[in-house]
């Protein structure tokens, strides 16, 4: 009788406990294979708003040591506080490569994102990737980007915007181009945006946008070129304006 | 009882005597004293004061940022705004400009936006309980407050609450209002703004009241069944109809709809017609791509989304309705943006040959309805009553239902315990627009909202103004809403009126404020160009930028019809500051031209946007300017290259604050481009 009580308690306490579980977690899958390599096939370097999700989802392939896919190897995606995945570990297809949609956190800046799988000795293979975060002046900062420095400072075209980049005698810096322009101040491209090219004794082929965009707008440019900057720009934004 | 001896001997040591029992009391009431301020002294908001005071003391900067710092409870009160925000207690460098290499949080300094924190506080923005002092209740809902933060993805809907005219620093909120016009969603749901306004609808759905000279009965069928099976692109969205319900609306529209004569008049078919090359050619001639949209082989759409894609036209319009939409659209819809092009009845003929070609034998168009019963055609009225087809659709007979879906006014502060979850989905408000957007019959059975087919990235920014809808925006005090611009209703008078309108100019140009953004803004034409340039081009149009698709089309205008529209232009679309009469002013002298190109190529570096000299010039940006001369007039070019935005707000020509001298120069130069006269010669 007492050992009855005791399982019909143990069977209420888990019943009555299961509820108070939260979010059943997926288990993750099992993996089938083992790869020895993780390389990166899109996805990587992208920008988007706070908080949301990037434009297209990041797609890793998992290679063994001849450098084919393997299919049904076991990859996961970590990264700092706020990123999510969806999903955040998955099987490689038959093609060996696993495809994530992420969203990125809630603060402007950079997000590394780390990509592992396991090879056949069990030892850890990484991949890292980083992706960009926009706040408000990025935000900003693109849309003028995109208005009037773009059509020179971007070599790339597509077929609503031709570039003019070719058609320049001294080529303008692409604004990703990290080793040229985080050697310039935020006073050194105020200026040269401010009053133009001679201003440092550059190319005039790069005009004075001092009447044109007013001083918060050429603060929100610079945050958003040092935010694309490849490598990093060392220290994040643009000082914030005091009230 | 050993257990109570041992309790009475214990009892008798404690309080056996008046002094122990003093001194045991007493311990007991200190201890409980010290709760009250031990708890004050544990709080989370002094846990990150220490954290912040421990961070800066290391800093270069320490002496300046202690000076700053400010203990104790901190706040924001905002009594108009009825704002009351203590983030500040725990959030102690917000304002702190030099903390820029600071990422973790509540330390960090606030990123760079145009308000200040004092004159706005946090909630305004972020929501959730601005009175908290715990992180528990500030971020998250408890029982007693609903409202948690706004996650970072939507925070442009907090810009939206003050600010109804477009802002350039928040891209995704104009694009939800955008499309919340577009797609016809306040066709159903009635959306009151804080300034006064309604939203209106842009998506301008066809009328069916004529329906049945234009279709059959088996594609409206097909089309009611799933709209994006014909075309990709269709505004229309997916009522998720049964089969039977499909065939009856159908049998309905069809009985319902009346013949006009106007629409299907007869033009006899030509011999030619059968010439796929020679439609191919006039399909591109006359610019359709501009705003029709074709999927081409590799499944990617080419063309504007002005008007619907054609892909399977073949599949859809009868061919007697297509010859005469094509010889005058406006016989069969009087406000449609299709211009009319002066086509001949061969055109007609190749144009209707190609589209007619455009068929796609896999859609499914081959259904078999039986002629309907009079119980079909009864129900399909009511199912389209139901389902609110009258609130796009005009059909004769029906009227627009008034308030036929939930009014999304205020939806921005729906509480949480009015809505409907489905299992799995987190419980807030974000979460529920965006997946009732998504999925919006997984909400239960009978429901009517249909199925849209938006991105990820549109749900996200419809989700960001429907919250930008909520009761705090109707709260504000007046001074702080800044209403949109009013919508103009520019219409352009007498017979050059007429004729614009049956051109459709607005449908790309926009002149006074009215207009679409295709093409360049009109309003100051007259003042900016040639008269003789004006003719030409109406007659004969051309690009005027290397790097655009040209979209002008010919349309095929007759001579006095040139003349009507030229006269109106040029007298009417005037710009008060360009004095036309003060050309003699700038002259024209040999040293200004020598002069004004000295300045072209060196001082302003013109050639890297604009080509004057075809040899060495790449400037691909600016229109090219080696006929610049007998386009524009000297007057505009003067003004305009003293400053391009106060001739066209928004230009990307930057204003280079030129000096009078300058600019007198650079006109002289640019108005002795004219073109060599022996090449103009040859070309006629």
């Amino acid at each position: 009788m007492k050992r009855r009580l005791a399982t019909l308690g143990v069977v209420l306490f888990l019943v009555l406990t299961s509820g108070c579980a939260r979010k059943v977690s997926s288990a993750k899958p099992r993996a089938t294979a083992n790869g020895s390599a993780l390389v990166e096939s899109s996805g990587g370097k992208q920008f988007a708003p706070v908080g949301s999700p990037l434009p297209q989802p990041i797609v890793v392939q998992v290679n063994d040591e001849q450098g084919t896919a393997v299919p049904g190897a076991l990859v996961e995606f970590r990264g700092p506080s706020g990123v999510t995945f969806d999903p955040e570990s998955a099987l490689s297809d038959s093609s060996g490569q696993v495809t994530t949609n992420v969203a990125l956190g809630e603060m402007a800046g950079r997000y590394r994102i780390t990509v592992s799988t396991t090879d056949k000795l069990g030892k850890a293979v990484e991949l890292k990737l980083e992706e960009v975060a926009l706040g408000y002046q990025q935000i900003l900062g693109r849309q003028l980007n995109d208005h009037y420095c773009s059509r020179c400072h971007d070599p790339e075209s597509t077929p609503e915007r031709v570039s003019n980049f070719d058609n320049l005698e001294t080529k303008p810096h692409p604004f990703a181009e990290g080793d040229t322009l985080n050697k310039m101040s935020d006073a050194d491209l105020t200026a040269i945006i401010t009053h133009g090219g001679p201003a440092l004794n550059k190319s005039p082929l790069m005009p004075p946008y001092g009447y044109t965009l007013s001083k918060t707008e050429i603060q929100a440019l610079i945050s958003y070129i040092r935010a694309v900057a490849d490598p990093p720009y060392p220290t994040p934004g643009i000082v914030y304006a005091k009230n | 009882m050993p257990l109570t001896d041992k309790f009475a001997s214990q009892w008798r040591r404690l309080f056996g005597d008046s002094v122990h029992a003093f001194g045991v009391v007493g311990i007991v009431f200190l201890v409980s004293l010290a709760i009250a301020p031990a708890k004050n002294y544990f709080t989370e908001w002094r846990h990150y004061q220490k954290q912040y005071l421990k961070m800066i003391r290391g800093r270069g900067d320490a002496v300046t940022l202690q000076r700053h710092f400010q203990g104790g409870i901190q706040q924001i009160w905002l009594p108009d705004l009825g704002v009351v925000d203590r983030c500040t207690s725990c959030h102690a460098g917000l304002k702190e400009a030099s903390l820029v290499d600071v990422s973790t949080q509540p330390l960090r300094k606030h990123p760079a936006i145009p308000h200040s924190l004092d004159q706005f506080g946090c909630v305004m923005c972020h929501r959730g309980q601005g009175a908290a002092t715990t992180l528990e209740e500030a971020h998250r809902s408890t029982l007693a407050w609903e409202q948690p933060m706004l996650p970072a993805r939507y925070i442009e809907s907090s810009c939206g609450q003050c600010h109804h005219q477009q802002l350039q620093g928040t891209p995704q909120l104009n694009l939800g209002r955008k499309l919340l016009a577009r797609y016809g969603c306040v066709n159903c749901h009635s959306v009151k703004q804080p300034d006064g306004t309604v939203m209106k609808a842009t998506d301008d759905a066809p009328s069916l009241s004529h329906v049945a000279d234009k279709t059959t009965r088996e594609w409206i069928y097909t089309w009611l069944r799933d709209p994006r099976a014909y075309a990709a692109t269709a505004t229309m969205p997916d009522f998720k109809l049964k089969d039977e319900d499909a065939r009856d609306i159908s049998a309905f529209l069809i009985s319902n709809s009346s013949r006009l004569p106007s629409a299907t008049e007869t033009v006899p078919p030509q011999k030619a017609a059968a010439d796929a090359a020679a439609g191919a050619s006039l399909y591109g001639e006359s610019f359709c791509a501009s705003c029709h949209a074709v999927e081409n082989a590799a499944g990617n759409l080419v063309g504007g989304d002005v008007g619907p894609e054609l892909t399977r036209v073949g599949n859809k319009l009868r061919p007697e309705w297509l010859r005469a939409w094509l010889r005058n659209p406006r016989s069969y819809d009087p406000g449609t943006q299709m211009p009319h092009y002066r086509f001949n009845d061969l055109q007609v003929s190749l144009l209707t040959g190609f589209l007619q070609a455009k068929f796609d034998p896999d859609f499914p168009s081959n259904v078999h309805l039986e002629s309907p019963t009079p119980e079909q055609i009864a129900n399909g009225r009511r199912l389209v009553m139901d389902y609110g087809c009258a609130s796009c659709h005009r059909i004769s007979g029906i009227k627009k239902p008034e308030n036929f879906a939930p009014e999304l006014t205020r939806i921005g502060s729906k509480p949480i315990n009015q809505l409907v979850f489905l299992p799995g989905m987190e419980h807030t408000l974000p979460e529920y627009i965006t997946n009732k957007i998504r999925q919006p019959r997984a909400f239960g059975q009978g429901l009517k909202m249909p199925q849209y087919g938006f991105t990820p990235v549109q749900i996200d920014a419809i989700a960001t103004a429907l919250l930008a809808q909520n009761e705090r925006a109707f709260t504000l005090p007046p001074y702080l809403i800044l209403a949109a611009a009013p919508a103009s209703n520019y219409t352009p008078a007498g017979n050059a009126g007429k004729l614009m309108k049956d051109l459709a100019c607005f449908s790309c140009h926009t002149i006074n404020g009215r207009g679409g953004d295709m093409a360049p803004d009109l309003s100051w034409e007259g003042s900016s160009v040639q008269r003789k340039w004006l003719q030409e081009f109406l007659k004969n149009p051309n690009t005027l930028r290397p790097a655009l698709i040209r979209r002008m089309p010919k349309f095929n205008l007759t001579d006095s019809e040139i003349n009507e529209l030229t006269d109106y232009m040029m007298t009417v679309y005037q710009n008060p500051v360009i004095d036309l009469d003060s050309v003699p002013v700038f002259g024209n002298s040999l040293v200004q031209v020598e002069q004004g190109k000295q300045l072209f190529y060196g001082k302003y570096a013109c050639q890297s946007c604009h080509i004057v000299d075809v040899k060495t010039d790449k400037g691909y940006i600016g229109p090219t300017l080696t006929l610049v001369g007998s386009r524009m007039t000297a007057p505009w070019i003067y003004q305009w290259v003293k400053n391009p935005q106060a001739l066209r707000p928004g230009s990307n020509e930057p204003n280079r604050n030129m000096s009078d001298e300058d600019a007198r120069a650079l006109t002289a130069f640019l108005m002795n481009q004219k073109g060599s006269p022996a090449k103009e010669a040859r070309k006629k």
